[in-house]
């Protein structure tokens, strides 16, 4: 059939054009040759280079306890958020309170990253903190982002759980707060967990906002990447991509896999 | 019969919405109790006060003589059978059951054999490890009614128990209910849209409309003796005759027809049961009528003949197949019906 046919060829082209480079970059991290894009055998000299270059496994640690940092306050902050929209019923000011939330999901980067550098400095001057800027100022920045994510994502799950739910809890004996531990709080786990895992994403990847609220002490890998582009690259940069594309693959699975519709 | 729980002067608003307007209402103990109503009617709302999702805005609700207006629905000895049902459905069917007696700290021992009885008593024994969603929606309605039973509540609430169900097992599970209800000495008392439920399984209903009680008594009582033309209608579309009451007789001038019997002076409209109007051979005067048959409906056990008086109006006449034939459309009949077979209307 023609159509079918049509319809394959455009699914392999797009899926080509998403996924080539990713697949070269992989690729050319096991390449024994010191130009990052000529093939010289296969080799993982790479990855042991990158295992001994500690500022590259530096920035990547703060990274990565930046990202749980921010994604643990963004799931409690942005739960809550989701919640109160999904629950509260049509509270004064809730479709302004909704849109505000998303505000961060379609905000230009730049523009939250300056807007939030402007706060740290106001807040520095009033009250002397933060002292300066680094890895707490860009764990504030990201869970602001993660937040705005966790909260459509609850938002979503708890729209679609049954209210009375809860109310059956309290009918037969459970405080608001048991219930919600008991109830409310096994139902929304998964979606809790995806949410962690999006803002913990999203946080890893972030090079803009960190660019622009961070200071000496608080590079991340992201910022640490760009600054090696500066100086040239090496394979050592393939290698690297390759480790964060199937750790970030791995944890989109799982996303996905939680966030999957339920039975029954 | 003694109240369990009496509500005094409940009045509820939702904005701009009076929801329940002064209402009283006494419930006895083991009493099935049915609120019948319409969509708005305030039904459901007084079932949620009662159960202490909302807190009525004035009044007070006395269950054994405590005023238990404001105590949060996890303290009150009262329980609910949701609408939806709301089996959680991340624990199995013994888990569900248990949750009541876990909040109440219950002993393992005396809970495990408290589910077991509630399980049995709903004919679900066996099926402990179930998940909600592998349960048909009769087992999930059971799971429902064990998890509340188990509690050993004095009041059950029931929100639309038989709405989810499919006709063939809503009878059945009617029974089951008045049964359940006869075991274990609650008071029930269901919320329900269709007055067929209500009135063959209450001991007692009440009709609310616009946040009040249009009547409340036994079935029977309320079926066969309307207070109003609301409850008239609402029950069974009876006839109702629009008029002026005259010394014993009520004059319909539109329908052309005179009832004569026991007529209060205070008399609107009367209702007339189709089942009490007999297609006559022949006949004159007061309680008789003539009309050309509009339509004929065949329904089982008897038919439904719309008998045109002109004047606009039409009355339904239920003719029971043991009466012979029905006549054929078209046809001239006569109609007659006993003196006491009419029920003024004051309202």
């Amino acid at each position: 059939m023609t159509r079918g046919r049509f319809v394959r060829a455009a699914l392999a082209a797009g899926l080509l054009f998403l996924w080539l480079p990713i697949l070269l970059l992989v690729v050319y991290a096991f390449s024994a040759d010191r130009i990052p894009f000529q093939w010289g055998g296969f080799s993982l000299r790479w990855f042991s280079a990158l295992a001994a270059n500690e500022r590259l496994v530096e920035a990547a640690l703060l990274s990565l306890r930046i990202a749980a940092g921010a994604a643990t306050l963004a799931v409690l902050i942005g739960g809550a958020a989701g919640w109160a929209l999904a629950r509260f019923g049509p509270f004064r000011g809730r479709a302004v309170f909704g849109a505000l939330i998303g505000a961060p999901l379609v905000l230009p980067e730049v523009v939250t990253g300056l807007s939030l550098l402007l706060l740290f400095v106001a807040l520095e001057t009033a009250t002397g903190w933060p002292q300066g800027r680094g890895a707490l100022t860009v764990l504030f920045a990201h869970a602001t982002l993660g937040a705005a994510f966790v909260a459509v994502v609850i938002q979503a799950r708890l729209a679609e759980t049954d209210r009375s739910l809860e109310e059956a809890a309290m009918d037969l004996g459970a405080t608001p707060f048991t219930a919600f531990r008991t109830v409310t709080l096994p139902l929304i786990a998964p979606a809790l967990t995806a949410g962690w895992l999006l803002a913990f994403t999203l946080s890893l990847d972030d090079v803009v906002i960190a660019s622009f609220v961070s200071g000496p002490a608080g590079t991340t890998l992201p910022m640490a990447l760009f600054a090696m582009l500066r100086l040239g690259l090496t394979p050592e940069v393939n290698a690297l991509g390759a480790v964060i594309v199937l750790g970030v693959g791995a944890m989109l699975a799982v996303a996905a896999l939680l966030l999957r519709p339920r039975r029954g | 019969m003694t109240a369990l729980l009496r509500a005094e002067a409940i009045t509820k608003r939702f904005g701009p919405t009076l929801a329940l307007d002064a209402l009283d209402l006494e419930i006895g103990q083991g009493e099935f109790f049915a609120l019948l109503g319409g969509s708005g009617s305030g039904k459901s709302t007084l079932l949620r006060i009662i159960a202490g999702f909302e807190t009525p805005d004035s009044g007070r609700l006395l269950l054994d003589g405590t005023d238990i207006a404001a105590t949060p629905p996890w303290a009150r000895p009262v329980n609910m059978m949701f609408q939806s049902y709301a089996l959680f459905p991340h624990m199995s069917v013994a888990d569900n059951v248990a949750y009541g007696l876990r909040r109440a700290g219950a002993p393992k021992a005396e809970a495990a054999s408290r589910i077991a009885t509630a399980l049995a008593m709903v004919g679900l024994s066996g099926f402990e490890r179930r998940r909600p969603h592998e349960l048909s929606g009769g087992q999930k309605q059971r799971v429902a009614l064990a998890r509340s039973l188990v509690m050993r509540p004095r009041l059950l609430l029931l929100d639309e128990p038989l709405g989810a169900l499919d006709a063939g097992l809503r009878e059945r599970t009617g029974f089951e209910l008045r049964a359940l209800q006869r075991e274990t000495g609650a008071a029930f008392v269901m919320v329900t849209h269709d007055q067929e439920e209500a009135l063959a399984l209450a001991d007692r209903v009440a009709l609310l409309d616009g946040g009040r009680i249009a009547q409340v008594g036994p079935p029977r009582e309320i079926y066969e003796r309307p207070a109003s033309r609301f409850v008239a209608r609402f029950l069974g579309a009876a006839n109702v005759l629009e008029g002026r009451a005259a010394q014993d007789r009520f004059d319909c001038p539109d329908a052309g027809i005179t009832c004569a019997g026991a007529i209060p002076a205070d008399t609107v409209a009367i209702a007339l049961r189709p089942e009490r109007i007999r297609i006559a051979a022949a006949g004159e005067g007061p309680n008789t009528a003539r009309g050309i048959v509009q339509d004929v409906a065949f329904r089982g056990d008897d038919s439904l003949v719309l008998v045109d008086l002109g004047g606009g109006t039409t009355l339904r006449v239920a003719h029971p197949e043991e009466g012979g034939p029905p006549p054929a459309r078209g046809a001239a009949v006569t109609l007659a019906w006993e003196a006491a077979d009419v029920v003024p209307l004051a309202s």
